[in-house]
């Protein structure tokens, strides 16, 4: 670089003696310059990229990290809402507490049935709608968007909605069941009853999401595959059972993963659908879901250090139950 | 590698820009980070003052309010803006007070985000006295204002241990019984208001004989009342102890009145005089439109309640009659937190807005019953009527319960083990459990919500 410069004073200066002194004395300071610049740009070079990928890691440790850390601070306090700040050291009490706390249990009990009898028939409808938009359909777009639409309402309004439906003396589904004669049923005052009809309000809202889930995966199957199944005779049925099944087992993998995570974390649906508005899900707490008990802990009884010992309760149940996921998948892989 | 090459390329570009981009990232970073960093600071000094500098030179009071007090649809702020042309009132309302009271109490431990007035409502009024008192002003020392001025249960209940009163009292709910003179009279009843106040007198038990009475001859169609909730409410309302005793010890559990108002209420609910409802639920909303009931615990604002859920044939149909005992359900209070930009403005603001005329005219408008007696021999009470009631005199009546409301031992908690008396009990008598059974779920509730 310096020679360069070099040769770009003389030719101005004639070659001149006296030319020569501020010419060098340009190059160095030119020099100065250029080197001072490269180790900008190197400084530049080195920590922009910091820089760069830094409001993530900003907002994560702002609103990820340090409440994650804060929540398990709290959680060995006895703290209240109302004086967040008096902390009163108690260990792990919050903790021990849990065994015998017949709320929690019953509610990672509800937790567990409501994930089962809403995910397992979700995704078995899911596939089945799937199938069928996968076939030569008039105005298939529109049944595709169709599809999605209750994913795209927000869970409250539906809820809402729901609730009314679900109504014991004026519900339309209880009067449904009287045309056909069946005495009616009190929705939100049973157990069973109770879970199937928040259970339903998840079905409704993510069954679309994952048949177009399917559905893409679907079409990415070759159609010779299914050709040369027809050649061997293969039914319909058959088709699906051993082209169609196998060919989207990763992707069944996926949408089981994701439901499971969404089914730990039920709140919005049992919040809304308690007739007393309150956070205990049901009058004898039949569909209290572990999300719901922390936030009645929390919010509404005002114990932060009882819920803090909640969440991280509930994170350790789920990384166990991440752990028996990943086993599994990894026996599926290799089976596969 | 990259490293060195990143410079060379830039270079190409010119000298100047590498170091505009980087000032951008190194703006965008720091703005975020400050940005972040002040969100979680303190949002209240921001609000506040962007409010006191709007307008030319006006000094703006902000009120955090919840539900429907009406201080804006009766015209008081238009009113006290013209009398004092150099302030300006800004409302922010929040529909329900489950969600107001969390965020006020976390503004209130953080001492941001206030705004110059806030609301209380009476069922979070112990608490705030008994853990925030030192956030707010002390109200009983503002010019004009008289501890006399207001129902001494209503003073007692906003003023803390060492004697200073953190808010004021707005309205009332003085409680009496709501009854459907038709459904009245076709059960063989009398309908006229002072013979029905004869009827249970002085005795819930009597109240429920009344019930009995009525069913046997309205059968199934229509029930005595409204709901257990409501039920039970109203009788532990008119106890001067329910869940705390005078020291603040909670009692809920041994306290004889409270087992006795859960067993009256487990006994209507066996033998079908109440609904098998939660109040304020589209359902029990329902129950009104259809006229399925014929009597309703209910202090004045209890009456706008029915106006808006009934059809309009059942205009006139209701009378109010004396309850058996006088309680108080509902009612709020305007405190000014120490840490707002205006409190002397404030406190000005509060002084006037709960000052008897304006109760009185909040009452004309909005149905919220005053809480400054003064008030009650104003005519926009004295003459008050109501469409549901037809020509009934509901302030006389209201006024009337009002006096005779006990001075009762609130406590901090008195809302949860409310609630679980309620929505973890007698609810689950209308639905089959026995009163034992419901106890037990009610009590346990109750003890784990409680449990720090």
């Amino acid at each position: 670089m310096a020679t360069r410069s070099d040769i770009a004073a003389s030719p101005v200066k004639g070659g001149a003696a006296p030319g020569r002194t501020p010419g060098s004395r340009s190059a160095d300071k030119d020099d100065r310059r250029r080197s001072k610049l490269s180790r900008r740009w190197q400084r530049d070079a080195r920590w922009s990229p910091y820089a760069f990928v830094s409001p993530f890691f900003l907002l994560f440790a702002a609103f990820g990290l340090f409440p994650l850390i804060y929540t398990g601070w709290a959680s060995l306090h006895q703290v209240e809402l109302t004086a967040p700040t008096d902390m009163n050291w108690v260990g792990l009490k919050n903790y021990t507490r849990i065994f015998d706390d017949d709320f929690f249990w019953n509610a990672a009990q509800n937790t567990l049935t409501i994930g089962i009898i809403s995910t397992v028939p979700q995704l078995m409808i899911a596939m089945g709608i799937a199938h069928i938009l996968n076939y030569k359909l008039r105005a298939s777009t529109f049944w595709r968007v169709a599809m999605l639409a209750p994913y795209a309402t927000s869970i409250a309004a539906a809820t809402l909605v729901f609730v009314l439906l679900f109504g014991r003396d004026y519900g339309m589904i209880n009067w449904a069941l009287g045309a056909v004669g069946i005495d009616p049923v009190g929705w939100q005052d049973d157990k069973w009853p109770g879970q199937i009809a928040v259970s339903t309000i998840i079905i409704w809202r993510w069954t679309g999401y994952n048949a177009l889930i399917y559905l893409a995966a679907m079409q990415a199957i070759p159609q010779d595959l299914y050709e040369s199944a027809a050649l061997d005779g293969a039914s319909r049925w058959r088709q699906f059972l051993h082209v169609t099944l196998p060919s989207l087992r990763p992707t069944i993998l996926f949408t089981v993963v994701v439901s499971t995570i969404g089914a730990s974390q039920v709140f919005g649906e049992p919040l809304l659908f308690d007739p007393n508005k309150g956070a205990s899900g049901g009058a004898e707490h039949q569909f209290q879901t572990l999300g719901l008990y922390l936030y009645e802990q929390g919010w509404v009884n005002q114990h932060l250090g009882r819920a803090s010992a909640i969440a991280w309760t509930m994170f350790a149940i789920l990384i166990v139950i991440g752990l028996i996921n990943q086993l599994i998948s990894r026996r599926l892989r290799a089976s596969s | 590698m990259r490293a060195r090459t990143l410079p060379l390329t830039r270079q190409r570009s010119g000298g100047g820009k590498p170091f505009t981009r980087k000032a951008l990232a190194v703006a965008a970073v720091v703005s975020l980070g400050t940005g972040l960093l002040a969100g979680c600071a303190d949002d209240g000094g921001d609000d506040s003052s962007g409010g006191s500098s709007s307008g030319e030179g006006k000094t703006t009071i902000t009120m955090g309010l919840f539900g429907t007090m009406g201080f804006k649809e009766a015209g008081l702020y238009a009113e006290y803006e013209k009398l004092n042309p150099d302030i300006k009132i800004e409302e922010n309302v929040v529909e329900r007070n489950e969600n107001y009271y969390p965020a006020l109490v976390n503004h209130l431990t953080t001492n941001s985000g206030l705004m110059d007035v806030q609301a209380i409502e009476v069922a979070n009024i112990a608490e705030v006295v008994g853990t925030q008192a030192d956030k707010f002003t002390d109200m009983s020392k503002v010019e004009g204002v008289k501890k006399d001025g207001w129902l001494p249960w209503k003073w007692e209940q906003a003023t803390a241990k060492g004697g200073e009163t953190i808010a004021l009292g707005t309205d009332v709910g003085p409680m009496a019984i709501c009854y459907r003179k038709d459904l009245f009279e076709k059960a063989g009843l009398p309908s006229d208001r002072e013979q029905v106040g004869k009827l249970w007198a002085g005795d819930w038990n009597k109240f429920i004989a009344t019930g009995e009475k009525y069913k046997k001859k309205a059968g199934e169609d229509t029930f005595f009342m409204d709901s257990p909730g409501g039920l039970l409410n109203a009788v532990l309302s008119s106890e001067k102890e329910k869940f705390y005793d005078a020291s603040g010890k909670v009692i809920y559990k041994t306290n004889p009145a409270v087992k006795a108002a859960f067993d009256l209420t487990a006994d209507a609910a066996e033998k079908g005089l109440v609904q098998s409802q939660t109040q304020f639920q589209p359902a029990w909303d329902t129950t009104i439109a259809n006229s399925k009931f014929a009597t309703v615990a209910c202090p004045p604002w209890m009456l706008g309640y029915i106006k808006g859920k009934s059809k309009p044939e059942a205009a006139g149909k209701w009378d109010v009659a004396v309850a058996p005992k006088s309680g108080n359900w509902g009612g709020s209070f305007l405190g000014v937190p120490k840490s707002g930009k205006n409190v002397e403005e404030a406190q000005k603001l509060v002084a006037w807005l709960t000052a008897p005329e304006q109760q009185a005219k909040l009452f004309k408008v909005q149905g919220s019953f005053p809480s400054a007696p003064a008030a009650y021999t104003s005519p926009e009470v004295t003459g008050a009527t109501n469409e549901m009631t037809g020509d009934a005199p509901i302030g006389e009546i209201f006024s009337e319960a009002a006096k005779q409301i006990p001075v009762q031992v609130i406590g901090p908690k008195d809302q949860i083990i409310q609630q679980g008396l309620t929505d973890n009990g007698v609810i689950l008598v209308t639905k089959g459990k026995s009163a034992a059974e419901a106890w037990e779920t009610a009590t346990k509730t109750i003890d784990n919500n409680l449990d720090q």
